[in-house]
């Protein structure tokens, strides 16, 4: 049985790698490890809801 | 009646346990102002992937291999259990980064830090050993790669990735123990010690600019009541 999200994501092949002097990953990981550090910069960076107001004592 | 200090070890416990980590402190009413940051949901976000974790490990163990191999449902279940994992790691990470810029140790936080990396460190071999328990032909090939380094390092005689009943008792049971105690241990003392303040959280509040020169390293001694709104 074929599921209709395999042919979007062909996974049938070798995994495809970024190999660049010593370095080699495949894209897969490079793509977790790059949307970690993305992610990480917006928990950072985004304000959290509320948090304004709970500084100024608005709310508890 | 004497005042004598109780004999009985059960007094003993209770009365160290409350003074530990009085009902308060174990359930607080609220939070200081600077718990509301997005680097405390990952942390979160972790503990709820734990839970689907070994909600859905318990499954697959009830099941066993062919039903997570050969039908529908277990098919299900094995990707639940992957994708957790996934999301476990990833949120565990972007909290453990976060913790690490904002030096979460201080204060007195140094076992609340220990505790939360030795629990990164404890589930990555708890997910390795998952991926030779799988009881297929990416499971012998992982464990006859891993081997090599187990060897080389000398420790393959008691840590055999061929021998499946070994790799399959660290995985389901003396692992998953491993991190959930040390999970457990870590909110735990998150909640006796508080979470950490912001660096410079006593420049911030002060309410005349100091003329003193600058404390070193003891912002985290603030404690949770002086920023507290």
């Amino acid at each position: 049985m074929s599921l209709p999200i395999a042919a979007v994501f062909n996974l049938n092949h070798p995994a495809h790698v970024v190999h660049w002097h010593f370095f080699q990953m495949s894209v897969a990981n490079v793509v977790v490890i790059v949307t970690m550090f993305v992610v990480f910069a917006l928990a950072i960076a985004l304000p959290f809801p509320g948090a304004a107001k709970r500084r100024r004592g608005d709310i508890s | 009646m004497s005042a004598t200090r109780p004999t009985s070890w059960t007094v003993r416990v209770r009365e160290a346990g409350v003074r530990a980590l009085p009902p308060e402190k174990l359930l607080p009413d609220g939070q200081p102002t600077y718990v509301a940051s997005w680097i405390y949901v990952f942390g979160v976000a972790s503990i709820a992937s734990l839970v689907v974790i070994v909600a859905s490990g318990s499954i697959l163990a009830l099941k066993g291999p062919a039903w997570w191999h050969y039908t529908g449902v277990g098919h299900f279940f094995n990707s639940i259990h992957l994708w957790a994992v996934l999301l476990f790691f990833f949120a565990m990470v972007v909290h453990l980064w976060g913790k690490y810029w904002m030096a979460a140790w201080r204060g007195g936080r140094t076992r609340v830090w220990i505790t939360g990396a030795v629990t990164f460190l404890v589930a990555v071999p708890t997910a390795l050993t998952g991926y030779v328990s799988q009881q297929n032909f990416d499971a012998q090939w992982i464990a006859t790669q891993a081997k090599d380094a187990m060897n080389s390092v000398g420790v393959g005689a008691f840590f055999n990735l061929t021998n499946f009943g070994q790799m399959y008792s660290y995985h389901v049971l003396l692992l998953p123990a491993a991190v959930i105690g040390l999970v457990a241990a870590h909110v735990l003392l998150v909640r006796r010690h508080g979470v950490v303040p912001p660096i410079d959280v006593r420049r911030r509040l002060a309410p005349v600019p100091s003329t003193e020169p600058r404390e070193s390293s003891h912002a985290g001694d603030a404690t949770s009541a002086e920023v507290r709104s």
